[in-house]
């Protein structure tokens, strides 16, 4: 078998924000460091993000710091999260943000020269630091930038299809296993490459793309996680999936694309076709204490934090996205399924041109909306997993010696719900811990590692399988009928008769997988790519389905028709997911890690 | 509302192709992408394409469309009549890999030949202060989404191969002016933009700003002033003089 073989400490897997942060962070800590992505650098669905990175800056609220945002980020969470994450990322967060000004980021100012920050959802005070509403672009190009000065190797256009094990030699932890490097192919030639490294940092993102309205590219397919799962490690809480309240509805094509919360940060507001402001109908007993009862408070909160409380638009997104999904129900939808999102009426049309031109520009060309003039449709899509790797709060380890996970493949820092603006500090705070941590792993493995020939050589058979097969089914069907199923079965209201179904639907989906064919040859092949990345989506979605299954009660972005209420019980519990000997799912429940309690009276003070 | 459109795409690799003609549905509301999308998904499972946030952010499925540099995410089919044959070829500005993907390796050669961004130190308590007026020049530049359609419209490069070397092409000589502009910078890059990165060849003819989709100014908003400062320094005896004398920091 022609195979190119390298040879690192570190291999990142995927160039968005967590994995370039990770791989900048392992090179300065000395390690010979690698990035393998499967666009182009810098297109990374990072890009999409756009509202901003929270932070507790203080820059315009000088009563914000670390413990309020990790209040915040904890009840947003609905108190599922790992504390010590969430604290770690409350602390280090500005940090993290001041440090990509030093290294080219141009945020928007404030009057006094600092990096301005603005309302989202859950925050209590305007925290995100931002770019107009392409934030980040910035944080991508940023660390693009940085990443290229530091002249880090980076394997452009190019899958990993299997992480690599051996024995550990030294009976280490997590069983007598550990990482030694990782297999895949370029996607340009189609050729095989391997990288022996000690440390891999998995930075691979979600797996939106398992649903039929996703705001996520086709990169989602969840491979992180299932090479994470295939490898030997776990993932915690898989049936968190956050439906974003407002994604484009129409026209089809673009439905599900991203409508940032930024819109409603900045002033915009939901109403339904009877014209009403209906998140007033919708304010949980949990968030009652700290929301706005009428709109003339919710109206004046936006200058006067102090005496007033946030909108109802500003709860957080699995509150709002359940409520549009209700309004629709209700038959109070608009005509192509939606709700309004209304910021013309409410807003200058400079000040929407200058805080959101993207969506400016992303309505009057894809919908031909002017968004200054008139409301935009909107409604719930796939935007986001909670659940992923399960790893060490301090260094991102997985299970697995030798396996770290940064991002939004890692599980743990959102609980049941990520705050928006959560993600893009996530990213920086761990993909810079688990760089560190990947580094210094390595350091103490150095030329202990090998690839045996036959793992090699078995993973290039696996690879080319779908092209000894003829006659079978095409990749694309496969797909769109997983995302149907996702979609129908496993989406944002759930019951567990579905789930069921749902699950007969993959096992179903596995056998037509193992038997898909593929035309043409190895160059630049979407059709085999694809093939290649169904595996993954089915395991991703079984682990969901499960675990979605198996939790008997609602909470943040799990909600269950026939168990509608949180339970306390299910409170104290995490599910893990880990691969049973025969290919399929196995779950365990785990006791949720203890909060110390100087961090448990932080609930007590802030009112 | 649903009609059959006639598709003609170039399909080939490196040795060579040609253009295949589909008839395929299209749907309301639809862009360019759905179709070759559909395409993939129905008759030709193997057609290669780039592309991943369709939705104008990342700048991945450019491509030339009737002969124009577009992205295909970006451009409806409500804007050709429904009996128009549409066209969609590869960016000719770059070799070609497969179809309708092409070898943008020029791009990512000449980022890194870029001397990199140099900040002035932080301020006593931690911040750097820069002025919203002032950060807004250089945010224009970094609204890039490196779609290199720029790139592939120009004419130094377009059509001329043997240019490449010498010349970086517009998205990189904004990349300079953004440098430039930076509040917080300290490299003088002037001299790098005209010998190094071939300033000197663009003749502004603005061919770069029109197929822009995110509508930067890159003529007259970042090449032109860039050029300006690149002749003063040149050309002021006192500039000179000045840069002869003392190795100050410029501002």
């Amino acid at each position: 078998m022609e195979l190119e073989k390298h040879e690192y400490d570190v291999v990142v897997v995927g160039a968005g924000g967590a994995g370039l942060r990770a791989a900048i962070e392992a090179h300065e800590s000395g390690a010979r460091t690698a990035v393998v992505c499967k666009s182009l650098l810098g297109k990374a669905h990072t890009v999409m993000a756009e509202g901003g990175i929270a932070a507790a800056m203080a820059n315009l609220y000088p009563e914000d710091n670390w413990r309020v945002h990790f209040r915040d980020t904890m009840r947003g969470g609905k108190m599922l999260n790992h504390w010590r994450m969430a604290q770690l990322h409350a602390q280090e967060a500005p940090d993290r943000v001041r440090e990509l000004e030093d290294w080219g980021a141009l945020f928007d100012r404030t009057p006094d020269g600092l990096i301005s920050q603005r309302d989202f959802g859950g925050h209590r005070y305007a925290r995100l630091a931002h770019v107009g509403d392409r934030t980040g672009l910035e944080l991508i190009r940023t660390l693009q930038q940085r990443t290229v000065a530091l002249g880090i190797d980076v394997y452009m256009e190019c899958t990993v299809t299997r992480l690599l094990t051996g024995p550990t030699g030294d009976g280490g932890a997590g069983g007598d296993r550990a990482i030694t490097g990782a297999f895949g192919y370029w996607r340009e030639s189609g050729r095989f490459i391997a990288w022996q490294a000690p440390s891999v940092v998995l930075a691979t993102g979600g797996i939106g793309k398992s649903y039929k309205v996703t705001s996520n590219s086709w990169e989602y397919t969840g491979d992180g996680h299932s090479l994470a799962l295939q490898a030997g490690a776990t993932l915690v809480n898989m049936e968190f999936v956050q439906f974003h309240p407002t994604g484009m509805v129409w026209p089809p094509s673009v439905r599900g694309i991203l409508v940032t919360e930024s819109v409603r940060g900045d002033g915009g507001i939901l109403k339904n076709s009877a014209g009403n402001r209906f998140m007033f109908d919708y304010i949980p007993d949990f968030f009652r204490k700290e929301t706005a009862e009428t709109e003339a408070e919710a109206d004046r909160w936006y200058d006067d934090k102090k005496n007033n409380r946030r909108p109802p638009e500003l709860l957080p997104r699995d509150e709002v996205a359940r409520a549009i999904n209700s309004e629709v129900k209700a038959g109070r939808g608009t005509p192509h399924g939606g709700v309004y999102l209304d910021i013309a009426s409410r807003r200058s049309p400079e000040y929407i041109r200058k805080r959101l031109p993207s969506m400016y520009h992303q309505f009057k060309e894809l919908a031909e909306v002017d968004i200054t003039k008139e409301p935009m449709e909107v409604g719930p899509t796939c935007h986001y997993v909670m659940g992923g790797v399960e790893v060490d709060p301090d260094t991102e380890a997985g299970r697995l010696p030798g396996l770290f996970a940064a991002g939004e493949v890692a599980g743990g820092m959102h609980g049941s719900n990520r705050l928006g603006g959560n993600s893009l500090s996530d990213l920086l705070v761990f993909g810079r811990r688990a760089g560190q941590a990947a580094a210094e792993h390595a350091r103490g493995r150095a030329g202990r590692v090998e690839l045996p020939d036959d793992a090699l050589a078995d993973a290039g058979r696996a690879a080319l399988a779908p092209f000894e097969r003829e006659g079978g089914e095409n990749p694309y069907t496969v797909q769109h009928d997983l995302q149907q199923t996702m979609h129908d079965l496993v989406g944002i209201i759930r019951t567990a008769p579905e789930m069921e179904q749902a699950l007969e639907r993959i096992a179903a989906l596995k056998e037509r997988v193992a038997n898909l064919s593929v035309e043409g040859h190895r160059q630049y092949n979407p059709g085999w790519h694809l093939a290649l990345d169904l595996p993954h989506m089915l395991t991703v979605s079984e682990c969901i389905a499960r675990a979605a299954l198996e939790r008997e009660e609602s909470r943040g972005g799990h909600t269950r028709d026939d168990f509608p209420t949180a339970d306390p019980e299910w409170g104290k519990r995490n599910l893990i997911c880990s691969l049973a000997p025969d290919g399929s799912v196995a779950l365990t429940r785990q006791p949720l890690p203890q909060m110390p309690a100087e961090l448990a009276e932080i609930f007590e003070e802030v009112s | 509302m649903t009609y059959d459109a006639t598709f003609r795409v170039w399909r080939g690799d490196a040795e060579g192709g040609d253009l295949q003609t589909f008839t395929v549905e299209v749907n309301e509301g639809e862009v360019v992408l759905d179709i070759i999308h559909r395409l993939q998904a129905t008759q030709a499972g193997d057609l290669a394409v780039r592309w991943n946030c369709k939705a104008g952010k990342c700048g991945s499925c450019s491509a030339e469309i009737n002969g124009r540099p577009r992205l295909m995410c970006m451009t409806r089919m409500s804007t050709f009549g429904e009996d128009e044959t549409v066209t969609v070829t590869p960016m000719r500005a770059f070799p070609v890999i497969r179809d309708l993907v092409t070898d943008v390796s020029f791009n990512y050669e000449k980022a890194a030949q870029i001397p990199a961004f140099t900040p002035r130190p932080r301020e006593k308590d931690g911040n750097h202060r820069m002025q919203q007026v002032d950060v807004e020049r250089s945010q224009e530049f970094r609204k890039c989404i490196e779609c290199f359609l720029c790139q592939d419209t120009c004419h130094v490069i377009r059509d001329h191969e043997e240019n490449k070397a010498a010349f970086a092409g517009p998205r990189f000589l904004i990349r300079l002016a953004e440098l430039d502009m930076h509040p917080l910078d300290v490299v003088d890059r002037r001299d790098a933009a005209q010998d190094e990165f071939g300033l000197g060849y663009c003749n502004i003819t603005k061919c770069c700003s029109e197929v822009c989709p995110e509508g930067i100014h890159l003529t007259d908003n970042g090449i032109i002033p860039l050029k300006e400062r690149v002749v003063d320094r040149k050309f002021d005896p006192l500039t000179w003089l000045g840069s002869k004398i003392s190795r100050r920091p410029r501002d």
